[in-house]
């Protein structure tokens, strides 16, 4: 039997359909989930580093151990609420894409609000003055905070999109490993050990690391840019 | 300073981007079945033929046979094709189900260590085979987790006058391959389907050391979830997915389905 680095190099020189459609499915599933905790998390991590209110301690300690949620929970939380039986049932979500979506944006959300409020809080710490001095509120003052963190807030993004591209019990649950419809990386590695193809599951598995090492590789250079550029 | 026209264009590119993703224009239905039908390949090799006759994609989810029910009573999948007939004939009479139609059968056989500690290959029949197990306290690993193929099992050790427990008895509570792997590593004895045994390549020391009894005969049924009590179930499509797959045309192309020139699965639909 092949390794799996020869099975790896001709399944993707091989351009096979059924891999591409289903690295395509992975990535989107992921990058979106991405996107859409940027949207949510950014803004709302930054207003918990500047607001003061009852229970802050509270929401951030929540937040923080949120970090920790296992994968399994948040699918089977997603299906519950997602299942005919359950209060979106109506929504015909579940074993779709944006059921998965919408589990691994509640696995990476947690993660990018607990480390933009870190970034945030330090940055108002040290800019605090100055900002107040140019007459910028502390709501006014987000978006510049946000911008100045940016290479730091980055790792955050980085490490969110590790968390959900590499899990697979969330997705397993929600998505059901439909082939051709939500299979995705992880879950058909988890297929192919099933049925004892173990070459083929880590040369997925090294396909996977391969497309990450990229996507990473990518965000660092990019980060690089932005600081020689701007400093 | 103020950049939030930054943020603003990711957040709407995110939104764009599950627009996109595709809508549900080509009919389809949902099918909650077993590990084994989907990982030996059966229906990879059916279903094209049935969506080529009538235009319907079936998706099939594959779980335990405990899990797919369970997905099937809370209206999660239009239809459920299992084999555990007890488990099957209560899902129909306690209304989550329409009717129980035979669809086929295949065997389960039970592999082990080819140094045979307990003597399997001497064993008369599944029972005594099974108290072979027990009485060497040779490790067996169990699905564990009210499967089909756990069901068989636990039926099979009270048919033996066992119950198993102690250091022995490994229960993985995971899925067929997976259990499979664990047997091929320690190495245990473990029931199978034939199907999963067949396309399974991590075999280990593992073989074939008991077969043929008549108990271990695995039959499989096909049901329609009740829109009675799921108004949104695909009667219609899945009707018509349960009538293709018990008329001859489906029989047949469950029959031409083989894994290194063996059939894995022999049609029953003739016998309701």
């Amino acid at each position: 039997m092949d390794g799996p680095f020869v099975i790896a190099f001709r399944l993707i020189a091989s351009g096979d359909p059924a891999l591409m459609q289903i690295i395509g499915l992975s990535l989107r599933v992921t990058l979106t989930a991405v996107l859409i905790a940027c949207a949510v998390g950014l803004p709302l991590g930054a207003a918990l580093a500047l607001a003061r209110f009852a229970g802050r301690g509270a929401v951030i300690v929540v937040f923080n151990a949120l970090m920790g949620l296992p994968p399994v929970v948040a699918g089977l939380i997603v299906y519950l609420m997602l299942s005919r039986s359950g209060p979106f049932g109506s929504l015909a979500l579940l074993f779709t894409p944006t059921a998965m979506i919408i589990a691994q944006t509640l696995l990476i959300l947690p993660i990018v609000i607990s480390l933009t409020r870190s970034v945030v809080e330090d940055l108002w710490a040290e800019y605090r003055e100055q900002l107040l001095s140019l007459g910028a509120g502390r709501l006014r003052a987000v978006p510049t905070l946000l911008w100045d963190g940016r290479v730091s807030l980055l790792t955050g993004v980085l490490a969110g999109f590790g968390r959900a591209s590499a899990e697979v019990g969330a997705v397993l649950i929600v998505g059901g490993n439909i082939a051709g419809h939500t299979r995705t990386m992880t879950t058909a590695i988890t297929l192919e050990t099933a049925r004892g193809q173990l070459g083929l599951a880590v040369a997925l598995g090294i396909i996977l690391l391969t497309l990450t090492l990229t996507l990473n590789a990518a965000a660092w250079g990019a980060g690089q840019w932005a600081r020689g550029r701007l400093g | 300073m103020i950049h939030t026209r930054r943020i603003i264009p990711s957040a709407a590119s995110g939104l764009a981007l599950i627009a996109a993703l595709p809508a549900s224009a080509q009919e389809f239905i949902t099918v909650a079945s077993t590990t084994s039908t989907e990982n030996s390949g059966l229906f990879g090799h059916i279903l094209p033929m049935f969506q080529e006759e009538t235009g319907i994609e079936v998706r099939v989810v594959s779980q335990g046979t405990g899990q797919a029910l369970e997905t099937g009573r809370r209206g999660d999948a239009d239809v459920v094709c299992v084999h555990a007939r007890a488990q099957e004939e209560a899902f129909v009479s306690d209304g989550y189900g329409v009717q129980r139609f035979n669809v086929m059968y295949n065997d389960f056989v039970i592999v082990g260590p080819n140094d045979d500690p307990a003597g399997l290959r001497d064993a008369s029949d599944a029972a005594s085979a099974m108290a072979a197990i027990a009485g060497a306290e040779a490790s067996f690993a169990s699905r564990g987790d009210d499967s089909g193929t756990h069901v068989a099992e636990m039926n099979l050790w009270t048919a033996a006058g066992v119950e198993p427990s102690g250091t022995w008895y490994l229960s993985t509570g995971s899925g067929m391959g997976a259990t499979l792997n664990t047997a091929a590593q320690v190495p245990a004895y473990a029931l199978t389907d034939r199907g999963t045994w067949l396309s399974f390549e991590n075999r280990g020391d593992l073989e074939i050391v008991f077969e043929g009894d008549e108990v271990l005969f695995n039959t499989y049924g096909i049901i329609l979830v009740n829109p009675e009590r799921h108004s949104h179930v695909k009667a219609e499509q899945g009707q018509a997915f349960i009538d293709w797959i018990i008329s001859d045309d489906g029989q047949a192309a469950i029959s031409s389905f083989t894994v290194g020139g063996e059939q894995l699965f022999f049609p029953s639909a003739a016998s309701q």
